[in-house]
């Protein structure tokens, strides 16, 4: 076993020690501030040092703690499980705690994400999006009455809508869909998700009512399918392909 | 401008023992929910591993076995009869869980899996047994939203990014509300209420390396003990052995719990010396401490020797990706190891206060030696300290804390609301806050909150860790004056009023000072080695004089005043400790 110890810190060495030196790094961020600036947003610069292995967030807070105070963003965990941080870097949607430094230096633009109301800087208004979720119901629906242990519930069954559990909340999908963006009435590819959880759940009683509320000009048939979801959702859940399992499940049942 | 508000009761929290406290006192009394996050971006959100009840249902198993656990690995500074409380109440709490739709993992016949975690023994430390009901490594996730989706399901009231700042009294010393900051406005908010229950979680942010989020920053302690409320048992504090290498992002226990092992720079399996029988899986403690003595030794792995590995390379894949998903990626992102292939670099994390807000098993706050109750003031999971975890919590009994003396707490307070009135609200009551807030915006220059704060959080890393001496403490208690002098001056460079964070994260860092200090003094004072808590220069436990519940008391001059109250014994006899 030694030496495959050894093998391996040699490689773990090698990265660590390619990794030590700082990069310059220059961020790009669309500001918006109504207290400092009126009603336009503008664009600051600032260009700080940065371990490569540091997150995108260790960066904007190199630049809050040390270049501009006011500069306001939300973030809590820092690794990728609050869904607090989600921001527009270059264009993509991501969680600014889960993009690394040597992935975007030296240079890399922040935005907020789009589709919500701006607040401040990379703050906007989640409201909207939790009214969104809110509306598909998203608590288990079961009033057959609780037995004394639990409900059972077998391996594949619970595999069934695995996937969707994993949601975090953060907003990263249904801020990069167009129709989100275009049109004011679309739920939104997360609340379709949070209904996905418990329309699959075999302990559910609440399908019906679910699928009906998606199955109306807000719901699902908005989706054009167009992948931005999925390809911007943080914790790897395929949210077009939960999509389609509800439209189908809409279209077996006949709505 | 101050808006007042008026409820039976407001529960300052959101995550796991806010919420399961909120679903208890909704139904019955008018509740108001004040969280400085969104409910869902609270820290139980990243517990992974599991939370443990003694369901029997992969292997045998009881609730007494469960306590018996609890209260040898807190290194028998646990309050007795309260473990014994948790673990009875656990399997019930579990199913309630589950029957909220929790997605628990299943075992072949459907019913919830369990697994192994350290420290959890079949009858009185026999062998491991398995106890941690989970889902993948999201538990905290799982329980998170489960319990987001009830509240949501019976309308509570929330008042989401509000900053609770003070505690409130009638001259009478009963509880009276809360004084709140609202973050997109800057305005204050008075909540008048009858009863207050404090969840704020934890203050992992006092250390350098940490598991915790950025707003763990002991804010209810903190509150409370300005006040006059002691924080007990604060020199117990948690480092979790296996922390990402300098982020401290951690990898759960659940990791060992499905096979994984230590190995140090040689590439030995160096637990096999320090706990012969229960080897990676000791408690979390003991682990930490093999650690830093591994490296001490100079067997520490990594170009600067100090860290260690953990080694999962050897476990079926399946078990890598559908048990511990979240973790494998963590080592991928944020290390760029490949763990299937690779070895992990791995150090101790600040992961849990043991000590906090002292409470009854009703979530009551009680003050004193003989441990008197607050009227209408209440505190559950981590910024409480009941005491269940003692000198060193076991995995997956915090999960369960907050579950139960959530609901517990969140049961007390409703019927306390309904039989009492609402007391007085002093003069000018949003006034302590005010003038606080009001003079660091005024400071057109000062200190740096950043600065103090990555200060003290290293200082804390070389002085208050894993293993402490007289010499350092002494140290960090000249730095932390020092601290405290120039937090006096820190200024902010954000005037505004929306969206201030520049602002709260100056007020957090005073938080965290309130939480250091007690941490320090308790520390010093205590010449034993018990649980989490280690002096290098007084290596045994001593029963004699230390079998007690530190209380500490912030003086009117700021100063430290330390009490003590007995340990509730009753039904184990202290024994060494042995793996
Ligand atoms: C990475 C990690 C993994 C863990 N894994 C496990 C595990 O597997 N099993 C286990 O049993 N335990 C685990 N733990 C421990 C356990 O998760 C925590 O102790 C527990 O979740 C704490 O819950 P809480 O409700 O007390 O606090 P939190 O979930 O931290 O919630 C605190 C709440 O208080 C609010 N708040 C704080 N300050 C203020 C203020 N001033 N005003 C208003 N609101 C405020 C916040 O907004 C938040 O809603 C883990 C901990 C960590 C960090
Ligand atoms: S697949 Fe549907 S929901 Fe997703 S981004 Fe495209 S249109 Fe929006
Ligand atoms: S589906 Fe993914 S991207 Fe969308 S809110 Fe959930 S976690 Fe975020
Ligand atoms: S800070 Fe929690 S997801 Fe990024």
């Amino acid at each position: 076993m030694a030496t495959d110890v050894g093998d391996v810190l040699e490689t773990s060495d090698r990265r660590r020690a390619g990794a030590s030196g700082k990069v310059t790094l220059t961020l790009r961020i669309r500001r918006y501030n109504p207290e400092l600036r009126g009603e336009e947003s503008w664009w600051d610069e600032f260009t700080i040092q940065a371990d490569p292995n540091d997150r995108l967030l260790d960066a904007l807070h190199e630049v809050k703690w040390h270049h501009d105070g006011t500069l306001a963003l939300r973030r809590s965990c820092a690794h990728g499980i609050c869904g607090s941080d989600a921001v527009m870097v270059n264009g993509r949607n991501r969680l600014a705690c889960k993009v690394l430094v040597r992935d975007i230096a030296p240079k890399a633009t922040v935005e907020p994400i789009r589709g919500l109301p701006v607040l401040k800087d990379l703050i906007v208004d989640m409201e909207p999006f939790f009214e969104g979720y809110r509306s598909v119901l998203p608590y288990l629906i079961n009033d057959e009455g609780e037995p004394d242990r639990e409900r059972l519930q077998s391996p594949e069954e619970r595999q069934r809508y695995d996937d969707t559990t994993k949601c975090i909340l953060c907003a990263c999908c249904t801020t990069s869909c167009p129709i989100f963006w275009g049109d004011e009435g679309y739920v939104g590819p997360a609340a379709i998700v949070q209904a996905h959880r418990f329309i699959f759940d075999s302990r559910d009683r609440g399908a019906r009512e679910r699928l009906q509320i998606l199955a109306d000009k807000t719901g699902v048939f908005r989706c054009r399918t167009t992948f931005n979801c999925t390809d911007a959702c943080p914790r790897g859940i395929e949210v077009t392909k939960a999509i389609q399992e509800v439209k189908r499940e809409i279209l077996l049942d006949r709505f | 401008m101050t808006t007042f508000h008026t409820y039976d009761a407001v529960i300052v929290g959101a995550g796991g023992a806010g919420l399961r406290a909120a679903i208890e006192a909704a139904d019955h009394v008018r509740t108001a929910v004040i969280s400085k996050l969104y409910p869902t971006r609270s820290h139980t959100g990243t517990a992974q591993g599991g939370v443990c009840a003694a369901l029997g249902n992969v292997e045998e198993d009881y609730p007494e076995w469960h306590a018996f656990d609890t209260v040898k690995g807190g290194d028998y500074l646990v309050d007795q009869p309260e473990a014994l409380l948790m673990c009875e109440e656990a399997v019930d709490a579990i199913y309630e869980l589950e029957h909220w739709g929790l997605p628990f993992n299943r075992t072949p016949d459907g019913k919830i899996d369990q697994r192994r975690f350290g420290g959890h023994t079949r009858n009185h430390g026999e062998a491991p047994v398995k106890r941690a009901c989970y889902a993948a490594d999201r538990t905290g996730h799982m329980i998170l939203q489960t319990l987001y989706q009830q509240c949501v399901k019976r309308n509570v009231r929330f008042f989401n990014e509000f900053y609770v700042l003070d505690q409130l009294f009638s001259d009478d010393g009963r509880c009276a509300g809360v004084v709140a900051y609202e973050l997109a406005t800057g305005e204050l908010h008075v909540f008048r209420a009858k009863a207050v229950l404090y969840a704020t979680g934890g203050s992992g942010r006092m250390f350098k390396v940490t598991s915790n989020a950025h707003t763990l920053t002991g804010d209810g302690q903190a509150i409370l003990y300005r006040r006059g409320i002691p924080m007990q048992d604060m020199e117990f504090f948690q480092f979790h052995p296996t922390g990402v290498y300098k982020m401290g992002i951690l990898l759960s226990e659940a990791v060992r719990g499905e096979g994984g092992i230590l190995l140090n720079a040689e590439g030995e399996r160096f637990m096999e010396r320090y706990a012969p029988t229960v080897k990676d899986l000791a408690p979390r403690d003991m682990v930490s401490r093999a650690i830093y003595q591994e490296i001490k030794e100079g067997r520490g792995a990594g170009p600067n020797k100090d860290a260690v590995w953990l080694d999962v390379r050897h476990l079926p894949r399946e078990v890598i990706e559908e048990k511990l998903p979240d973790v494998t990626e963590f080592a991928r992102i944020y290390l760029g190891v490949e763990p299937t292939r690779e070895l992990v670099p791995i150090q101790p994390t600040a992961h849990y206060a043991m000590g906090g807000i002292p409470t009854d098993a009703d979530g009551r706050v009680v003050v004193g030696p003989e441990a008197t109750p607050v009227p209408g003031l209440y505190a559950a999971g981590e910024c409480a300290c009941v005491s269940v975890h003692g000198a060193n919590r076991l995995g997956t009994n915090s999960l369960l804390d907050i579950v139960v003396f959530g609901r517990r707490g969140g049961r007390h307070l409703a019927g306390f609301c309904r039989d009492a009135d609402l007391p007085p609200l002093p003069e000018r009551p949003e006034g302590f806050v005010r003038d606080l807030l009001d003079a660091m915006l005024a400071r057109e220059r000062g200190a740096n909150a950043a600065d103090l704060r990555t200060e003290l959080q290293d200082s804390m890393f070389d002085l208050a860790f894993v293993v402490r001496t007289e010499e350092g403490l002494r140290k960090m208690r000249e730095i932390l004056g020092g601290l405290r002098e120039r937090y006096a001056e820190v200024a902010v460079q954000d005037k505004g009023s929306r969206y201030n964070t520049d602002l709260m994260e100056a007020v957090e860092l005073g938080f965290l000072l309130d939480n250091a200090e007690p941490l320090v003094e308790a520390a010093l004072a205590r010449t034993e080695s018990r649980g989490a808590h280690w002096r290098d220069d007084f290596p045994q436990r001593d029963d004699v004089n230390w079998l007690k519940h530190s209380l500490a008391y912030k003086q009117p001059d700021g100063s430290v005043r330390l009490e003590y109250k007995p340990v509730r014994l009753g039904i184990y006899e202290p024994a060494e400790r042995k793996y």
